[in-house]
């Protein structure tokens, strides 16, 4: 048994998607997530055994449109879809099921349908993706449309273009999303196989009427490739951790909860929306500047806790050589507040 | 965020309690507001599942659409909502007051108040941006014919919606930004967009906060958890408990916007806040214009030329908002001070009668002398403003370095009166305390921009005539 499985324990080991990659890169000084996605480890029920539930999930009536839209897209022989990226009628398969056993073998087939280039539709390729030294599968939810020479990856979403415009927030996390199919697929098939121009296929203003966009996902594409190297020292971390550290869910909360003391997080309160175990980490933080964000914790002259900062201020805590400017700035803001509140 | 900011969130951790980062109240708080709850179907593109409206704490109206996906019980909750908000925008259109323009050789007309209308947070804000799109284009005839009040219902949403848009308006506010304008919490941003967590953090402190978080959202998105155990399966039935179960799910949320607005209400007003909302005035009267005589939609997209003059007065409604901000609020001015933007001083030297007789006529150029301890980072030259004479200049002579700060010689012209000695008051006499800055408020004209007509092709040249199907 590696290390990491011992890490992981009993349970089964939780499968990566692109959102659990593209949130990976969102907090990339996380030692905790690193480590604890790189072990597969079932972090919401490890946030419950402790203590710490999140709230994390996805609404029934959102599931229900998106699969709606997709199931009408993919009707007939993907006429719809076909019609929307302006592909001529042709090949298409789909790779996906949904089962641990047959990962390997959907993955080579993946690899020799993409590897002909025959010129067609391919749902759900089985990928792989090297994450922090460890090569995990990619269960992704895509279409690669090959167009004469180039695969161009095709994502179907179900957020409204309204007037040529939607949500920020997802189109990035799409954007990010895609860039993470582009890099798997590019490893597989080499970078110049694939393009790095996406098609985002989404409902049109208030109706179901799809369009199709496309994004340039270079500048997602470069922030991943760091992110992911910087993971890459994740194994060598693991092989570092005391042997008596565990994320077993079967073990007893005091033992776990020294586990996760062994592993450092850098929390900030955009975890709260993006990683399950977000709420202990946050417990674990108060009191530090960072709890309050990144911005106050900035304007506070990066000092690392609150009782520090209002010392300082106050003058009743001495600066170290570092702080000397921090504190000149809280010292002066102190005095100003002061002075506006008791006029 | 300033540090004043920051510090003040510190020691709002600290204590347990919601610390005040505004000494007055920046916002027009209307006296007769309309409160209004949206929510929206989880998945679908702006659908309605349901709002709560009305015009007093003791009147909520709850308006429920069954079946969401129905596309005939959308549309007769929009005709519904229009039957709740319609009256009370319009009732604001009837006693008018005669404002003078052009120099006093002409006058217009603005209604004496305006209709306010609050949502609970941003997301409030974009969910009625959104469904004033969805049915401002609605036709009254044709295929699928909606009530004439719907595309007029989203008229009046698409302009609320534009409005709050400009920086300082208050026709269409929300809660959550109006209360962290004034008090600060000790958690981050995220955490106070949820009204319940920061209105407890206001009211009650810390723990009650905490408690809030898992409490009943403010919409205008559901909790999955909800949609998934509660929602789907009274929907799936078509249960006539719906309603009930969606009334208690708003009522803590439309209690806590009415206890809001008495927290706001009990801050005294800042002084600029009046000549805003004079503005706001003005803004309506105009759109109630609009409607009366023309009644287009608002286009979908505005047109190159249209958008980079609504963008400039987007930027020059925001740096004088800021501007007056600082100028009402001596808390607000603080961080100015901290950044080097303003200081404080004492005069200690005044020559209130120096006439500058170089020019062609001589002029009243009273000079001053002020002391100060704080960082100044003006050099010679520049206009200096004092929020307590705002119409006075005062250009930096010298700055000259003293063994606790620095001595900076003023030259003021302005806000004297006309004659060749100034008018009792009107300049800083030695002794006062005086706050100088480079804030100004003076008028800032309008950049020229060409008639759409004229559209350079560099911005894609004429429009083409104006497509106006939906």
């Amino acid at each position: 048994m590696s290390r990491v499985d011992q890490l992981r324990g009993s349970g089964p080991r939780k499968r990566h998607n692109a959102r659990t990659i593209a949130a990976l890169t969102g907090n990339p000084g996380c030692t905790r997530r690193a480590v604890l996605d790189a072990a597969g480890v079932d972090k919401p029920r490890l946030a419950e055994t402790i203590g710490f539930p999140g709230s994390f999930g996805q609404s029934r009536f959102a599931l229900a449109r998106g699969n709606a839209f997709e199931a009408m897209l993919k009707a007939d022989d993907c006429a719809l879809l076909r019609s929307v990226l302006s592909l001529p009628e042709g090949r298409y398969e789909d790779l996906g099921e949904d089962s641990d056993d047959t990962l390997t073998a959907r993955h080579t087939r993946t690899r020799d349908v993409l590897a002909d280039g025959d010129a067609g539709l391919l749902d759900h390729p089985l990928l792989t993706l090297s994450v922090a030294g460890q090569t995990v599968f990619l269960e992704p939810d895509l279409i690669a449309a090959q167009r004469g020479d180039v695969l161009q990856v095709v994502e179907i979403k179900s957020f409204a273009i309204v007037d040529g415009q939607a949500e920020s927030a997802a189109v990035s996390s799409a954007a990010v999303q895609a860039a993470v199919y582009v890099l798997a697929l590019r490893q597989l098939l080499g970078d110049d196989r694939v393009s790095h121009d996406v098609v985002l296929v989404c409902p049109e203003n208030f109706s179901l009427q799809p369009t199709a966009v496309v994004l340039d996902v270079r500048k997602q594409l470069s922030t991943l490739k760091r992110q992911l190297s910087r993971l890459a020292s994740v194994s060598s971390l693991i092989d570092e951790l005391p042997p008596s550290v565990t994320f077993d869910v079967a073990q007893p909360v005091p033992a776990l909860l020294e586990s996760l003391t062994a592993v450092e997080a850098r929390y900030a309160p955009e975890c709260l929306s993006a990683c399950e175990l977000s709420v202990y980490c946050r417990h674990e933080a108060t009191g530090a500047t960072a709890a309050l964000g990144r911005p106050v914790r900035d304007a506070l002259g990066g000092v690392a806790t609150v009782d520090e900062a209002l010392g300082l201020a106050a003058g009743t805590v001495l600066p170290t050589p570092e702080q000397t400017e921090a504190a000149a700035l809280l010292a002066a803001a102190a005095r100003l507040r002061n002075e506006a509140l008791s006029a | 965020m300033s540090t004043l900011v920051a510090l003040a969130r510190a020691q709002a951790f600290a204590s347990g309690k919601a610390q005040p980062i505004a000494t007055v109240r920046h916002l027009h708080v209307s006296d007769d507001p309309l409160v209004l709850i949206p929510l929206a179907m989880a998945g679908e593109a702006n659908a309605p599942l349901a709002a709560m409206i009305g015009t007093s704490l003791e009147k909520p109206r709850l308006l429920v659409v069954s079946q969401p996906r129905n596309r005939d019980e959308r549309f007769a909750f929009t005709a519904a909502l229009a039957g709740e908000l319609l009256p009370y925008l319009e009732s604001f259109a009837t006693e008018t007051e005669a404002v003078a323009v052009d120099r006093g050789r002409d006058v217009r007309y603005r209604y004496v108040d305006a209709p306010q209308v609050w949502v609970p947070n941003p997301g409030g804000v974009d969910f009625l941006r959104l469904l004033g799109r969805s049915t401002r284009f609605r036709r009254t005839d044709g295929d699928y014919p909606v009530p004439p009040a719907v595309p007029l219902l989203g008229q009046w949403l698409t302009f609320l919606a534009s409005a709050a848009e400009m920086p300082g308006s208050a026709l269409l506010s929300n809660t959550v930004q109006a209360l962290g304008m004034h008090w600060t919490t000790g958690q981050s941003a995220a955490e106070d967009a949820q009204l319940g967590s920061l209105f407890a953090w206001i009211t009650e402190g810390a723990a009650a906060a905490r408690e809030a978080e898992n409490g009943p959202v403010a919409g205008p998105a559901t909790d999955p958890g909800f949609d998934n155990k509660v929602l789907a399966p009274l929907i799936a039935e078509s249960s006539p408990e719906l309603e009930e179960v969606l009334r208690d799910l708003l009522t803590p949320t439309w209690e806590r916007m009415w206890r809001s607005l008495d927290l706001l209400r009990a801050l005294p007003a800042g002084a600029r806040v009046g000549t805003r909302w004079d503005s706001d005035r003005d803004t309506y009267s105009a759109f109630v214009e609009h409607l009366a005589e023309d009644g287009a939609p608002q286009p979908r997209r505005d047109g190159a030329v249209a958008a980079a003059s609504r963008l400039q007065r987007l930027e020059n409604a925001a740096a004088r908002y800021a501007v007056q901000r600082a100028f009402d609020d001596p808390l607000v001015m603080a961080e100015h001070r901290l950044t080097g933007a303003a200081f404080a001083g004492v005069v200690t030297l005044a020559n209130p009668d120096r006439i500058d007789d170089t020019g062609k006529r001589p002029v009243l150029r009273p000079r001053i002398m002020v002391a100060t301890t704080e960082p100044v980072r003006v050099e010679a030259g520049t206009n200096l403003t004092s929020p307590a004479r705002p119409s006075q200049k005062a250009k930096v002579i010298s700055v000259a370095p003293t063994a606790d700060g620095c001595d900076v010689l003023l030259e003021l012209s302005g806000g004297m009166g006309r004659k060749l000695v100034a008018e009792p008051g009107s300049v800083p006499a030695v002794g006062e305390r005086i706050l100088l800055t480079t804030l100004s408020e003076a008028y800032r004209p309008g950049a020229a921009f060409p008639d759409p007509a004229d559209t350079p092709w560099t911005h894609g040249g004429p429009p083409a005539a104006a497509v106006t199907s939906a």
